[in-house]
């Protein structure tokens, strides 16, 4: 597969980079810091290139995309497309986004303007300018990290989860809409996983590993599955399927 | 205590502001806690990336947070393996420059030190510096086996072994009482490049000192199956490892079990080297068999020049203090490291579990007291409770090494639990 990821330089999107690249799969970074891609880039190599001779395997390459800076989205891409040079790209996927504890937004007004733009406003611009891109080629997937925060409101997480909300409504529509035209959207919907933007934070039962999580992105990835919203790992649609029914006079009692 | 522990990717900008990093945490001791009046640590796990391989000459350079786990993963595979391992794979490459960790080939291959070949560190004054034996020696040895209090440790470069397979050939058998089991191991040591003795610590008399001696080597590429030792395709060997150590039996049963389940005289054959080298990993959780209170680590190496009656005289100590605990570990140790605090040094080292109880501390001290007049010395990773005095007088190059920690950081802005305890540092 031909993939390109935002925010395949931590977290999670490093964890699916490194699976897909182990697979075989060719990945085109995109991010913030150029040295820090780059470094990337050569972790990816040299795992998918352990087992060969030097220089006989495809590079990983990169290209600068900021989530703050809409306005650089389509060279971003342009540079993916020129990169995999007129073949098709199988997948552009979404890792990139940030969090804040509510309490830590609830008193700062600026933060939380970003937190929503980043993750909501300017994820949707991105996504907008990957579907026009992969349906020009004939279809694609478009794979968005959203979260189960996004499913049900909780009180640490009101405004993150508001802006996930967001995104999952987002995506749900476009799947809506552009399926017929080969637009693939796998709306990905993590759990509690252990990453540095959880690292300050006290893991819950079910508390899950990126590594987990990029085995299950990349097997939806490959699979033909029509679900276009995955649970990840597995037990959080559980989780949230008991959460999602308890009822709001339960939520305040239990302080939720 | 509350400590307050940082993650980041990038270890640069993670290390600029805090005393200490930690790894996996591992260690048994206080050497990855940080000082109470600043009690803030980096941890390295999550910088894990691959920064260089060359195949030919098998050097590898990767960010210090990466797991042995995950190297093992990666290079087993394409039939490359670290140098030194310890006995566990959940540990870090930092840590293991750090502790200047030994594994069961040390009386051939020495200390992981021994194969690094450069460090990027961010020192005590906030810099980032490249070391080696060219560059900042003096930091670069201070380094090896010094316990994060030189500086963060970024990257490490070193080389990695090409392998055979990814198999081992191991040979165990089973040895009556400790004359036969120090014999054992040095007449080993003489053709294997991996041996190691468990042994039995609580039974006295004529079978004191009674153990079972592995000895180890990769297997040759026409001996073992082209499949690699995976986990889950992990073969059913005949050989491998008795399955003793999950049994729930009070230490002396489980030693008499271990002892006797080793049935016949010897065994042989091939294992993984999971199996070889991590048979605990195989077991989450496995201390938890000391109960709520948990447990420490006693090694310590008693030189050759104490000679075999040391083993001896550590082993009536301690039956007589009942101390001993679920393992006790024998490694005949090869030259002394040229890490200026490596543990191990030509002798045997002994390391024992001892179940934290109230009279721990006393034993300890016993022990300790028992090493300074033998000649030896402890390993500090697995150390939370000696004291000052003692680890002073048992350590001949401590002032060598606390001259160079001096040199790159006058104020001693580095420091840990166990700097505080052992060094005087500020708490
Ligand atoms: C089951 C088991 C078996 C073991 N067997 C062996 C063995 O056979 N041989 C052996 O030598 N050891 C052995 N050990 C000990 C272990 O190898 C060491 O304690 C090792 O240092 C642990 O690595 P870690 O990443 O967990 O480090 P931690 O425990 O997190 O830290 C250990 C020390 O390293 C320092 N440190 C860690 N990372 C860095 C860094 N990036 N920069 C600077 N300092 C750093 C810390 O400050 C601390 O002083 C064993 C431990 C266990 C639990
Ligand atoms: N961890 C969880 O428990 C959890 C749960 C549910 C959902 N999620 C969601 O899953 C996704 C991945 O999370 P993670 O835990 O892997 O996070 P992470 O480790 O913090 O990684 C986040 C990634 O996003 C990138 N990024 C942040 N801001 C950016 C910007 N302005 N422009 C471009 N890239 C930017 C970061 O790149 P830099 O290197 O440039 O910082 C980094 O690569 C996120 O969308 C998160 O909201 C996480």
């Amino acid at each position: 597969m031909n993939i390109v990821i935002l925010g395949g330089t931590k977290g999670m999107g490093r964890a699916l980079a490194r699976r897909c690249v182990e697979h075989g799969d060719r990945v085109f970074l995109l991010g913030r810091s150029e040295v820090d891609l780059q470094r990337s880039a050569v972790d990816l190599d040299l795992r998918a290139g352990l087992g060969s001779a030097p220089d006989s395997t495809p590079r990983s390459c990169v290209a600068r995309c900021d989530l703050e800076q809409p306005e650089g989205f389509a060279a971003a891409l342009d540079a993916a497309q020129a990169h995999f040079a007129g073949a098709a790209i199988d997948a552009i996927v979404v890792t990139a986004g940030v969090f804040a504890t509510q309490d830590e937004l609830e008193s700062d007004p600026a933060r939380t303007e970003r937190l929503l733009r980043v993750n909501f406003t300017n994820t949707v611009l991105f996504c907008e300018e990957a579907r026009k891109r992969l349906l020009a080629q004939g279809g694609g997937t478009l794979c968005v990290f959203s979260s189960v925060a996004g499913d049900r409101a909780r009180k640490p997480v009101v405004l993150y989860g508001a802006s996930k909300a967001g995104l999952s409504a987002y995506l749900d529509g476009i799947d809506h809409k552009f399926h017929g035209q080969g637009l693939r959207v796998l709306c990905v919907r993590p759990g509690f996983v252990k990453t540095g933007m959880t690292a300050g934070l006290k893991p819950p039962p079910f508390a899950g590993e990126p590594t987990q999580v990029a085995r299950d992105v990349r097997r939806a990835l490959c699979g033909r599955d029509p679900r276009t919203v995955l649970y990840t790992p597995w037990i959080w649609q559980l989780v949230m399927g008991v959460i999602a029914t308890l009822p709001r006079a339960v939520m305040r009692r239990i302080n939720f | 205590m509350e400590a307050e522990e940082r993650f980041a990717e990038d270890l640069a900008p993670l290390t600029s502001d805090v005393p200490l990093s930690r790894g996996l945490g591992r260690s048994y001791g206080d050497s990855s806690l940080p000082p109470q009046s600043r009690p803030v640590v980096a941890n390295t796990t999550l910088a894990d990336r691959l920064l260089a391989f060359d195949a030919r000459t098998g050097i590898l350079r990767a960010e210090a947070g990466i797991s042995l786990l995950e190297l093992n993963r990666l290079f087993l595979p394409h039939k490359f393996f670290v140098p030194v391992t310890p006995g566990t794979q959940f540990v870090t490459l930092g840590g293991m420059v750090a502790s200047d960790v030994h594994g069961k080939n040390h009386h051939v291959s020495g200390c992981f030190g021994e194969h690094v070949l450069a460090l990027r560190m961010r020192v005590g004054d906030g810099r980032i510096v490249d070391c080696s034996p060219e560059e900042n020696h003096d930091l670069f040895y201070a380094t090896l086996g010094g316990m994060g209090l030189t500086g963060h440790i970024l990257e490490v470069s070193f080389r990695m072994s090409p392998i055979p397979s990814c198999w081992i050939y191991q040979e165990s058998e089973r040895v009556p009482h400790l004359d036969a089991l120090l014999d054992g191991l040095s007449a080993a040591a003489r053709d294997w490049p991996m041996t190691m003795a468990w042994i039995d610590c609580l039974t006295p008399g004529a079978s004191m000192g009674r153990g079972i001696l592995f000895r180890g080597r990769w297997a040759k590429a026409n001996e073992a199956p082209s499949l690699l030792a995976r986990p889950k395709l992990r073969l059913r060997v005949p050989f491998s490892l008795p399955s003793w150590i999950m049994q729930p039996f009070t230490v002396r049963a489980f030693n008499a079990v271990v002892y006797h389940s080793h049935i016949q005289q010897e065994r042989r054959g091939l294992v993984s080297p999971e199996q070889f080298f991590y048979p605990l990993d195989a077991i989450r959780d496995w201390n938890r068999v000391y109960g709520s209170a948990g447990f420490t680590q006693h090694q310590s190496v008693l030189p050759h020049s104490a000679g075999r009656g040391a083993v001896r005289r550590y082993m009536e100590l301690l039956t007589s203090l009942r101390a001993a605990g679920f393992l006790c570990v024998l490694k005949d140790c090869g030259e002394e490291g040229s890490g200026l605090l490596s543990f191990p040094r030509p002798g045997t080292s002994i390391a024992l579990d001892l179940p934290l109880r109230p009279e721990t501390q006393e034993h300890i001290d016993r022990l300790n007291e028992f090493v300074i007049r033998e000649g030896g010395r402890i390993y500090l990773t697995k150390d939370a409770l000696s004291r000052p005095e003692h680890v002073r007088a048992m350590e001949g190059r401590l002032s060598a090494f606390l001259a160079v920690r001096k040199a790159w950081d006058p104020q001693h802005r580095l420091r840990s639990a166990q700097s505080v305890r052992l060094f005087g540092d500020e708490p």
